[in-house]
């Protein structure tokens, strides 16, 4: 048996490793204090968590099953196992996070909630979660996310949530979390931000993972009464990496555990067209944490691409980066096209259409599994691709595929 | 005492507060900038901070963010401005320089390298929005190593005991931010101002300081100089240049107009 890893935990100040802190202007560390406060002592109270359990199996639809993907399998000679978060109320993981953070904000007696969305999928968590406790909602959407997720944005305005185009910088999810900081800079007095990924200034990155951990908790029990053990390999997709880091904590100490992330490739490697900060990534600063960034030679945040809107993100979560650094997890890349591939043959092969985030991580099992003959695969699927037909669609009437 | 320091001193000495004025560098060229700092020295700034332009600027409104795009559609990078301010020294200007800007371009450059190419530049100090003094310590202490000003800020949701924290770390002044939210204009001076300003003298002790964000008008400046040392106007006269350009004037002209009005309104 393999020693143990130690999983760092984010220390005081929010670092993991070098990775994490709390770059944000002086207005705000004083929010960011008072919710580190109220984050910990809701998770010390059992009350807090007993109701968010209440909501995550009575509303949401916990625990998620676990899928053999017995075709896939037989094809490619490994066995896969599919972790079915596409299957929770509002079709992804992001309603764990939802729920959690709306939770502490009624708690810390706030009156609004704020948040970002870039594929819509957080948005329309925030929303639901906002429209079940009751609380008024507003979301920040860039200008180009809003037009390519056109049912998303229906869909959190039937919520009763507010939606706001952002049109500045690249009109994405990088641009929506500036807006949501400047809306939260002015307005915390009354206003939890709901930040929908594993990043950003402390206690984020941790607090965002811990309200994800119950996808790995879950899929560790069910692998281990499945297989009577663990599975070799556990592999998500990484935008931010929420869905990724909640998948892959309770797997971290077991070192024969391979963990990979798989990011967006997009069209090519040249700056721009993609949203892979794991290779030409470098040490830097964005939205109040450090870690990986695409950035160029002056420090300017670059441009990124990817037919997935969840994953087209300059930056990855900082405990992701710490991981990589130490070694324990690693980070690959599928292009567009391979995506786009691997949801059609998800939902062909196995009647289950996903996201196409999820579909990157899809793409890579596709693509490694015939070299692990006899071996198991465990595969997040964090989110449904119901979203998505339309972008597929129009995509695929382009390039001549008829509807 | 730097030069910072000095400018604080001589405004104190002719009763009135010091003009801090803010501009973003290469807005809307990096030639039009040149020509403009000596032209608010001369009507009155007696600080300049110079915006470097970032591609995600959290902490700033509409007004700047649009002034950080078109730096950074001409070319202003952190090194381009490092450069500009070596030449307008080289040509005679003496108004002290405060860089403002964002973590991400600093630290890409390396925080050793960047104090060591500004005070060669004959930079006076900088600001890093999101170098909060948590994350900032490192810097400052680099900073002035170099002789070079560590400026922080302190906001309304500032805790008192950060007052000191701050003043140790700072030089030259502290940068008080007179309400939460981001940069822009607005039409009030807020009601607690008196009462923040008070809290962060406490704490800061001889330090300079300067009150900053939403104010634009005579008016405003008027009252502000009443209670702070130096009063910090961005917006407005970003806007006033934006207006210009528009209307095919003289941005130069527009932002020195603007400068002399906001100068007079600064006495006690």
């Amino acid at each position: 048996m393999a020693e143990k890893f130690v999983v760092p935990e984010a220390d005081a100040a929010g670092r993991f490793g070098e990775f994490g802190g709390r770059f944000v202007p002086e207005t705000l560390m004083a929010p960011v204090e008072e919710l580190t406060k109220a984050y910990a002592k809701a998770r010390a109270d059992a009350s807090f968590r007993r109701e968010l359990h209440h909501l995550l199996t009575t509303y949401a639809g916990r625990p998620t099953p676990l899928t053999e993907a017995k075709r896939l399998s037989e094809e490619l000679g490994a066995r896969i196992l599919l972790k079915r978060e596409d299957l929770l109320h509002t079709g992804a993981h992001k309603i764990n996070n939802a729920l959690g953070q709306v939770l502490l904000a009624k708690r810390m007696g706030k009156s609004r909630v704020i948040a970002e969305t870039g594929a819509g999928q957080h948005g329309v968590a925030t929303a639901t979660a906002a429209a079940l406790l009751g609380i008024p909602c507003v979301v920040y959407m860039g200008s180009v996310d809003v037009e390519r997720q056109a049912l998303n944005v229906y869909r959190m305005r039937l919520l009763g949530t507010k939606v706001v185009p952002v049109d500045s910088g690249s009109k994405t999810l990088k641009d929506a979390i500036n807006e949501a900081m400047r809306d939260w800079v002015a307005s915390y007095a009354d206003t939890h931000y709901v930040l929908g990924s594993a990043l950003g200034p402390h206690p984020y990155p941790r607090m965002v993972r811990d309200f994800h951990a119950v996808i790995g908790r879950e899929a560790r029990a069910q692998a281990r009464k499945l297989l009577g053990g663990l599975p070799d390999l556990v592999v998500a997709c990484v935008g931010g990496g929420s869905n990724a880091i909640g998948l892959f904590h309770a797997f971290l100490p077991e070192r024969e555990v391979e963990l990979v992330g798989v990011e967006a490739g997009g069209r090519s490697s040249a700056p721009g067209e993609h949203a892979a900060r794991f290779g030409p990534g470098r040490v830097g600063v964005l939205h109040g944490t450090r870690t990986l960034l695409l950035a160029d030679d002056d420090g300017q945040v670059l441009p990124t691409h990817s037919v997935s809107a969840g994953l087209d993100y300059p930056a990855v979560g900082p405990e992701h980066a710490n991981l990589a650094a130490l070694g324990r997890t690693r980070y690959e890349s599928v292009t567009d096209d391979e995506a786009l591939a691997a949801f059609h043959a998800l939902s062909e092969k196995e009647g289950i259409i996903p996201a196409l985030e999820s579909a990157h991580a899809v793409a890579w099992v596709l693509r490694e599994a015939p070299k692990r003959r006899g071996g198991t695969i465990l595969l997040g699927l964090s989110g449904r691709g119901d979203k998505d037909v339309p972008t597929v669609a129009r995509l695929e009437g382009a390039a001549g595929v008829a509807l | 005492m730097s030069r910072i320091g000095r400018a604080f001193s001589r405004a104190a000495r002719d009763g009135r507060a010091a003009l801090v004025v803010f501009v973003e560098a290469g807005d809307p060229s990096l030639e039009v900038t040149e020509r403009l700092l000596p032209a608010l020295a001369a009507a009155g700034a007696d600080v300049i901070e110079l915006g470097v332009p970032f591609s995600d600027p959290i902490a700033d409104g509409p007004a700047i963010q649009r002034a950080s795009e078109r730096g950074l559609a001409a070319g202003a990078s952190l090194s381009a401005v490092l450069d500009l301010v070596a030449r307008s020294r080289a040509s005679g200007l003496d108004v002290p320089l405060v860089l403002f800007g964002y973590a991400n371009p600093v630290l890409s450059m390396g925080e050793a390298v960047f104090a060591a190419r500004a005070a060669a530049a004959g930079v006076d100090g900088a600001l890093v929005t999101d170098l909060p003094p948590e994350e900032g310590a490192a810097f400052a202490a680099t900073l002035k190593a170099a002789r070079l000003d560590p400026v922080f800020l302190l906001a309304p949701t500032s805790p008192p005991k950060r007052a000191k924290t701050v003043g140790r770390l700072s030089r030259g002044f502290v940068y008080v931010v007179s309400r939460a939210g981001v940069t822009g204009v607005r039409a009030d001076v807020p009601s607690g101002l008196e009462e923040l300003v008070g809290r962060v003298r406490d704490g800061v002790g001889r330090l300079p300081v300067a009150v900053g964000f939403g104010i634009s008008t005579p008016a405003q400046v008027a009252a502000v100089s009443c209670l702070a040392d130096g009063v910090v106007v961005g917006s407005a006269v970003v806007l006033s240049m934006e207006d210009a350009v528009r209307g095919g004037a003289d941005p130069v002209e527009a932002a020195a107009a603007l400068v002399r009005a906001l100068a007079a309104a600064t006495s006690r």
